[in-house]
């Protein structure tokens, strides 16, 4: 039976092992954005031996490229983005201790794998509630890459971020269970 | 001829490329709401619910719906009496979108292919122009999605795979989108035309009021099969499962070739957003 949980960054193997595929989880604290852009960056500084611009150890990177804040708000839409762009990449973050990743869409076996092995998660927020999520955001600054706009590494600070958990560290997957649950076949 | 001033047309668009961002149609918020009624699965019912607040306060808070504003499209009907004046029509096309994501804070998503640099106001839009009988310029903005847009595909098919071959093309390609690209989908169907024309009937089909009936009974019936068949993926809203993968299946179709049987399928995320303005 899927259970509620709240979590708040910095996390812990066990924080993440208690989690089971349909979780609903409730993110609040600080969490970090990064897509495309912004991972082949972090990829070309660990290539050249230089440090991250971000201590990954416990953190949760979202998968998102908000729209422009009006003026006197916080942040624009702000939804996740697909994942499974980031997946080529996701393993080396990983063993870098990154626990958790929020986006939405299917993950790659490898990524599958490297959950297991060092004890991640994965989780799925609303594709396309970019308003609704951005309710949850309550600071929001660019911490790296500005030139990349939408696509720079920002600190969010979020409060309740609804998400649940697709990929577990038992390397379950809540899109297939789905499926089993759902599909009819001909 | 009627004259038509660039101006009326550029804050036209900008607009409507507003507009589109953070209002979604009528047709669309029924969808949800029976959707919400309807879905047997109760994390599908979760996302409507979700789904209809993200609509709320799109419109009452001003936030986009959704943080990817889109590559706007632009269909242009342009009436053979419409004379435009004071500038270059395609260039206030574009002048509209620039305007738009501007000045209504919508993300800019449009970058060199090969460089992968901004072009830093969302164009250029991808334009597509009909002269057509009248004196009336009527324009339809359709912000798309790069999620969306990346699940969608062309098929060349044999004339010998015939239906079952288009069907299997259609089914295939949600299947293989599954939770990727943002279901609850509208699916769009090009069938016939050429390599290029299918692709263009596709996108156009989804212009389409959501819900309405395809006038021709024929394609209507294809229509509720592919949906069916499509339900029948279990996929559900945001791939956790459910009855509701797809909202509705739209057809459009033209004669082809003696040896072709193109097929295209654009894959259209829940946040279907377009605006139709004439002038």
């Amino acid at each position: 039976m899927s259970k509620e949980v709240r979590l708040t960054p910095p996390l812990t193997a066990a924080d993440v092992c208690a989690l089971e595929i349909g979780d609903r989880v409730l993110v609040s604290g600080v969490i970090y954005t990064a897509r495309d852009a912004a991972h082949r960056r972090l990829m070309d500084l660990l290539a050249a031996g230089q440090p991250l611009p971000v201590d990954l150890q416990g953190q949760i990177l979202y998968y998102v490229g908000p729209s422009p804040a009006r003026p006197g708000r916080v942040i624009g839409a702000a939804g996740p983005t697909t994942a499974t762009r980031m997946d080529v990449y996701t393993p080396t973050l990983l063993r870098l201790g990154l626990k958790a990743m929020i986006g939405k869409g299917r993950r790659s076996p490898e990524v599958i794998a490297a959950l297991k092995e060092y004890q991640a998660v994965y989780l799925g927020a609303t594709g396309g509630a970019g308003a609704l999520i951005s309710q949850c955001i309550r600071q929001a600054e660019v911490v790296a890459f500005e030139d990349l706009g939408p696509e720079a590494i920002h600190r969010l600070v979020v409060e309740d971020l609804p998400t649940i958990v697709i990929n577990d560290c038992a390397g379950r997957d809540l899109y297939d269970e789905g499926l089993r649950r759902y599909a009819r076949t001909a | 001829m009627r004259d038509l001033h660039v101006s009326d047309i550029i804050a036209a668009v900008r607009q409507a490329a507003i507009t589109a961002n953070y209002v979604i149609g009528p047709d669309l918020l029924a969808a949800f709401r029976r959707g919400l009624a309807e879905e047997e699965s109760a994390s599908g019912r979760e996302i409507f619910r979700q789904l209809i607040d993200n609509a709320r306060i799109a419109e009452t808070e001003c936030v986009p719906l959704c943080q990817d504003c889109g590559l706007t499209v632009i269909f242009a009907e342009v009436g053979q009496e419409v004379h435009i004046v004071g500038g270059d029509f395609e260039a206030a096309l574009q002048e509209g979108v620039r305007q738009g994501y501007q000045e209504g804070y919508l993300r800019k998503s449009v970058c060199h292919p090969l460089t992968r640099t901004n072009t830093g106001d969302n164009t250029p839009a991808v334009i597509h122009t009909e002269i057509v009988p009248g004196d009336r310029l009527k324009l339809w903005v359709v912000p798309k999605g790069g999620g969306s847009e990346n699940m969608s595909r062309l098929f060349m098919l044999k004339p010998a795979q015939g239906w079952e071959g288009i069907k299997e093309a259609v089914v295939g390609t949600v299947r293989e989108a599954g939770p990727n690209a943002c279901p609850p989908y509208i699916v769009g169907v090009g069938i016939g035309g050429n390599f290029e024309r299918a692709a263009l009937l596709a996108k156009k089909s989804l212009l389409r009021e959501l819900g309405s009936q395809n006038p021709d009974p024929d394609l209507a019936a294809r229509e509720e099969e592919l949906l069916k068949a499509i339900n029948d993926l279990g996929i559900g809203p945001q791939g956790l499962g459910g009855r509701l993968t797809a909202l509705g299946v739209h057809i459009l179709l033209q004669p082809c070739h003696i040896a072709s049987l193109p097929v295209a399928v654009n894959i259209q995320c829940h946040s279907s957003r377009h605006r139709e303005v004439e002038l």
